[in-house]
């Protein structure tokens, strides 16, 4: 009975109850890509927490011999399960194959400028540190990277999109707080003449109140739905692009559950958010 | 049935619409309330309907205090006061079967009874054949009609009409009335009807009380007397009840 009163709300003005679909629609394409750009960073910062693996950068001066020396020094310490080296040609290689798209910085960078390295792997995140403090002291070292700082950089960058993206979806909730409670109140406003008569009828206060509920509820389903289905379609259509730039980093596609989960979980917060806006606008106007 | 007791009704500083009021009415009854415009007729019916309270005195509705009830009684008390307005005030975007069903949907009736309630009521008052019409489709009487159908749907012990026949030519007019006085003698409601209508209540013999400067005054004691009418429904019952009673005699 309720359902076929809303139906009718909506089909008697439905240029308000587009505009009220589409903001929410909006407002949960943001909370999806956030959400999805959370759940990815997440993946990669685990990845890089599980592979216990430091790479040691040299100094221009340091000779091939120097680094194999060492090389043989940690190898001989039993904690590394593989120590390889990467020659500058190799690094040129390595650079080639990630900049082959974009001739203009092939041409810019030759094998002089980039560090010859050692790759060690681990089987106990627990050796990369005992590793990296004995070769405190050791000149030809430029740099010593542990897998820590790669995720303090993956953290910071996840940290400022975190504050950007709460930023934005504040602001697009606050807007569609609004939307949704100025529409209803408008649609209450243009009804109070047949709100009037139901009251002299014997309705309720909560007879005349749960329509309007029920149709912001339903502007916030159906735009979480729709701000899902946009979301996961777009990443959806990037994940071949988005794997290849990942390479070992096995985040995408991701799972359904984690989809449909964060399907449910969208479509009950837009459908507390439709009827806390609702429930306000009735307040408002319904008194 | 209805009792006003030195009702006082004031709105912000004006002098008061009801001053120190007092009338009663009993079960049954069909009495017109008369009075020039903005007297204070449409008043006395808010306050039955407990649209407005009293500044000062009790409206009695049955045992019933407005002035005491509680807001969740209030959708009570519209169920037992029918109320039918001067401009029909129906939904324009439901039917006319609609416009009956929705008071027993606000009662949560079950769509079953709901629907059958409001078929029986829509034929007492002649509007079988039109369920699907929408109010604009409708003559004025017609929508009068479906106004008291609505008015009817849930036995009300009172029914208060304001201005009835107010938007009627003369001849659909006496057609509500008549309408109203058969239901007043089938249902034993107590009406009670506004109107400003001076031939209606001529040609009447009921109760007449005259609003004037805020006082409630008798202007005609009524003659009238509730006939008790039989509906079709109850013709058929005792049809049934006769036919059982020749078949046990057959049988014996």
């Amino acid at each position: 009975m309720h359902l076929d009163t809303v139906a009718k709300y909506i089909r008697r003005s439905p240029y308000q109850s587009i505009a009220a679909t589409l903001v929410m629609t909006v407002t949960f394409f943001a909370i999806s890509v956030f959400a999805l750009l959370t759940i990815v960073s997440a993946g990669v910062i685990e990845y890089f927490e599980s592979a216990p693996q430091l790479r040691i950068f040299f100094k221009q001066t340091a000779t091939e011999d120097q680094i194999k020396e060492l090389q043989k020094q940690i190898e001989d310490t039993g904690r590394a399960t593989s120590v390889t080296y990467v020659s500058q040609e190799e690094a040129l290689k390595i650079y080639h194959d990630l900049t082959e798209q974009d001739p203009i910085l092939l041409e810019l960078v030759t094998s002089d400028i980039l560090p010859a390295s050692l790759e060690i792997q681990t089987d106990d995140p627990e050796n990369l540190n005992e590793i990296a403090a004995a070769l405190d002291g050791v000149t030809i070292i430029e740099q010593v990277q542990l897998p820590q700082d790669v995720i303090d950089t993956i953290i910071s960058w996840t940290e400022g999109a975190r504050r950007l993206g709460i930023g934005v979806i504040s602001v697009l909730l606050i807007v569609t707080m609004f939307v949704i409670l100025t529409i209803i109140g408008i649609k209450i406003t243009v009804r109070r003449e047949e709100i009037e008569i139901m009251r002299l009828i014997g309705a309720s206060n909560w007879f005349i109140r749960l329509p309007f509920l029920l149709e912001g509820m339903l502007y916030g389903f159906i735009g979480a739905l729709a701000g899902w289905t946009l979301a996961v379609g777009l990443l959806l259509y990037e994940t071949p692009g988005l794997k290849e730039k990942l390479g070992d980093i096995q985040v995408l596609p991701l799972s359904p559950i984690v989809l449909t989960e964060l399907l449910v979980a969208e479509l009950l917060f837009a459908i507390l958010l439709g009827a806390l806006a609702s429930y306000l606008a009735v307040l408002r106007y319904l008194k | 049935m209805i009792e006003f007791k030195n009702v006082t009704k004031q709105f912000g500083s004006d002098s008061p619409v009801l001053d120190n009021v007092s009338f009663a009415l009993d079960q049954g009854s069909f009495v017109y309330l008369v009075g020039s415009t903005g007297s204070g007729k449409t008043t006395i019916f808010r306050l039955i309907i407990r649209d407005l309270l009293p500044t000062e005195g009790d409206v009695l509705i049955g045992d019933w205090d407005i002035s005491r009830l509680s807001k969740k009684m209030i959708p009570e008390l519209r169920r037992r006061v029918g109320v039918i307005f001067q401009d029909y005030k129906l939904l324009t975007d439901r039917t006319v079967f609609e416009n009956v069903l929705l008071p027993l949907q606000i009662a949560r009736f079950s769509n079953k009874d709901a629907e059958i309630r409001a078929e029986e009521v829509l034929t007492e008052v002649g509007l079988a054949g039109k369920f699907d019409k929408f109010p604009q489709q409708l003559s004025g009487g017609e929508s009068q009609r479906v106004a008291i159908a609505r008015a009817l749907v849930f036995n009300p012990e009172i029914i208060i009409a304001d201005e009835p026949t107010g938007n009627l030519d003369q001849d659909t007019s006496h057609q509500i009335v008549d309408l109203l006085e058969k239901i007043n003698d089938i249902t034993n409601a107590t009406m009670f009807i506004a109107t400003h209508n001076e031939k209606v209540v001529e040609q009447s013999d009921a109760r007449v009380l005259n609003v004037h400067g805020g006082r409630v005054e008798e202007k005609r004691a009524g003659k009238r007397k509730t006939k008790k009418v039989t509906t079709p429904k109850e013709e058929n019952k005792k049809e049934e009840i006769k036919d059982d009673k020749v078949e046990e005699e057959k049988k014996r």
